[in-house]
């Protein structure tokens, strides 16, 4: 186990890994959602997890910041071991950024301050400093032009790239990505997955929930399929689109690459 | 199928929208006159309306006494406001000593001032002002109305009243049930059972009890329980039911707010790393409150018409000083005069309120919901 020490939060060399789960386990109630994940993804690696609806997906990538508590396992973000320490979890989640599936941007608050809060109120940043942080950002994924609109004046599309940047505004060692594309009309898929596709080229370490196969062939170190809480099988891309061993892989594959 | 197909060459340029406006005459037509049968109900009502309404107008306004200063002014057919006017000064600040009574007008204007700065958007500081409003006007405001120091001539709170009560009890009413009411609410939606079941029994106890209960119990009951030597203002213990009392309602209906908004609000600032607090005061609870706007503002409009029930425990707010001055032997039979004169006096504050609550709302619609 590694034991990271309070102040030391940016331990992880490259040899070390950025995320690793070990026998993971959860239950809402009675129904056992998350069975025996094991899980090791290295600095820099770019992950894309699918599967059926139900198969738990969501919730894994939910347990890795705590948005979600598991009940049996380890899960080490970073150096850092995941208790139910506040501290710790909060400490997990600076590093960690996450863009969920209905944005989740922060209605009464304007793009920019969207993109300073948590860097004013969490890391302390003085408000000028913070902001040029968010226009960096912003610069990055294209919107700084809108920075002082609200997020309901926006499309999906513009408002899903908000809330890439807000995470990014952090500097997590981490993105996690929820379903990003799935809330979105269809020809606003493309301006999000194209900063997802910039993003992962830089090296940030990714772990992206989607059914957007393209993507997944385009930038993946490594699709994992995922069925009833179990990780079913994980190969690089072209290994895993042309040539799934699992019959539930290749039955997930045919529905829907089929159309 | 050729035939069938067609496509556009040249795009039709943006026009200008109808003109919807019509004027006065327009509006009648339109909403009034928009065929026989409407316009016969309308002719009914305004009519009815008329009927109505001008015995009122003729009593209150066009036959009425304005001038004056004693009974024997009072000549017309209609109201004579003359014993509102010669009873202005009681009707303001109850038994209160005259000579003191520029201590009160003096917190009057303080708290114009300050009301007047915090709902103006355009003044700056309000940080600060806001800060001194909460903090430093109670504070000064307790020494300049009850007295007792550097100098001042001590006025006990059983003189106290008149508009001047209504206002004190009113004041702390709202001030103090907001805040406890955001408390109240978080707690009752708390992970944490001790504080859930500490919010819902209190919650629900206040809200059980009639509030005329709540005063008697403060009035009669506490200095029953409390040790003989600890002595409580009446006025301070009927503020303190008061609050807790309508903290109670506002608790229920913040709750409702906080329910309004979406788990997906609070993850995002979790997965942000900001913690509970931050979460609550930057997050959740500037979009509830806002939601609940109109639900607050009717609270706050029911608080101050209820403050008129302490009389019953025999402080003289507003309308127990306009009451008081019915039994004035000078002024017998005038009782309608003075209740509608508090009547009046009420609905300006109230209807005040409840203006500037759709401003507000208006103002901060500046998002829309995702």
């Amino acid at each position: 186990m590694n034991e990271a020490t309070a102040s030391d939060t940016r331990t992880g060399d490259d040899a070390k890994p950025m995320i690793e789960i070990e026998q993971l386990n959860k239950w809402y109630g009675d129904f056992h959602v998350l069975r025996d994940i094991d899980l090791t993804v290295a600095k820099g690696e770019r992950i894309v997890i699918c599967g059926p609806s139900g198969s738990g997906k969501s919730t894994l990538i939910r347990c890795m910041n705590h948005l979600e508590a598991h009940q049996q396992g380890a899960i080490t973000v970073n150096g850092i071991e995941m208790t139910r320490d506040i501290k710790r979890i909060e400490q997990i989640r600076r590093n960690v950024g996450m863009v969920f599936q209905h944005f989740n941007l922060f209605p009464h608050l304007t793009v920019l301050e969207n993109c300073c809060l948590s860097q004013i109120w969490v890391q302390k940043k003085p408000r000028a400093e913070a902001e040029k942080t968010a226009f960096e950002y912003l610069e990055r994924v294209q919107i700084a032009d809108q920075a002082r609109k609200y997020p309901g004046q926006l499309s999906g599309g513009q408002q899903q790239r908000v809330a890439i940047a807000r995470a990014l505004c952090m500097r997590p060692e981490v993105m996690l990505f929820d379903e990003p594309t799935s809330a979105l009309d269809p020809e606003m898929i493309k301006e999000v997955l194209d900063v997802m596709i910039e993003l992962a080229q830089e090296g940030m370490t990714m772990l992206c929930v989607t059914h957007e196969m393209g993507f997944a062939k385009t930038v993946a170190d490594r699709v994992i399929f995922m069925d009833q809480g179990q990780i079913i099988e994980q190969a690089p891309p072209a290994e895993f689109f042309n040539n799934p061993r699992s019959d539930r892989t290749k039955l997930f594959l045919s529905q829907i690459l089929g159309h | 199928m050729n035939d069938q197909s067609a496509y556009r060459t040249d795009m039709i340029a943006a026009r200008q929208a109808p003109d919807q406006r019509r004027g006065v005459v327009g509006w009648l037509r339109a909403n009034l006159f928009n065929g026989p049968v409407n316009s016969v109900v309308s002719v009914v009502v305004i009519g009815f309306l008329a009927w109505c309404l001008w015995p009122f107008l003729k009593w209150t306004l066009f036959d009425a006494d304005f001038l004056g200063s004693t009974r024997a002014d009072c000549t017309g057919d209609g109201a004579c406001w003359v014993f509102i006017s010669a009873r202005f000064e009681s009707i303001v600040y109850g038994f209160y000593p005259e000579a003191a009574r520029w201590r009160v007008d003096i917190v009057f204007a303080m708290m114009a001032i300050l009301v007047a700065w915090l709902a103006i958007p355009r003044l700056p500081y309000k940080r600060w002002v806001g800060l001194f409003a909460l903090v430093g006007f109670p504070v000064v405001a307790w020494i300049l109305l009850s007295g007792g120091y550097f100098g001042l001539e001590s006025v006990p709170t059983r003189a106290w009243g008149g508009l001047m009560l209504t206002l004190v009890i009113a004041t702390v009413g709202i001030v103090g049930s907001l805040p406890l009411g955001v408390l109240l609410a978080l707690g009752r939606r708390s992970k944490m059972p001790f504080v859930k079941a500490v919010s819902v029994i209190f919650i629900e106890f206040w809200r059980g009890v009639p509030l005329i209960t709540v005063l008697f119990m403060a009035s009669v009951m506490l200095p029953l329980f409390v040790p003989g030597n600890v002595e409580f203002d009446k006025l301070l213990r009927a503020l303190i039911g008061i609050m807790f009392f309508w903290s109670a309602y506002m608790a229920e209906v913040i709750r409702g707010g906080l329910q309004a908004i979406g788990r997906g609000q609070n993850e995002a600032g979790q997965a942000l790393g900001l913690g509970y607090w931050q979460r609550t005061g930057l997050i959740i609870l500037p979009q509830a409150l806002k939601l609940v706007i109109p639900g607050i503002v009717n609270t706050f409009i029911a608080l101050f018409k209820d403050t008129s029930l302490v009389l019953i425990i025999g402080l003289f707010d507003l309308l127990a000083i306009i009451r008081a001055g019915l039994t004035d032997a000078n002024w017998l039979g005038f009782s309608t005069e003075g209740y509608v004169f508090a009547a009046l006096m009420f609905w300006v504050f109230c209807f005040a309120m409840s203006r500037y609550s759709q401003y507000i709302e208006r103002r901060l619609n500046t998002s829309y919901r995702t």
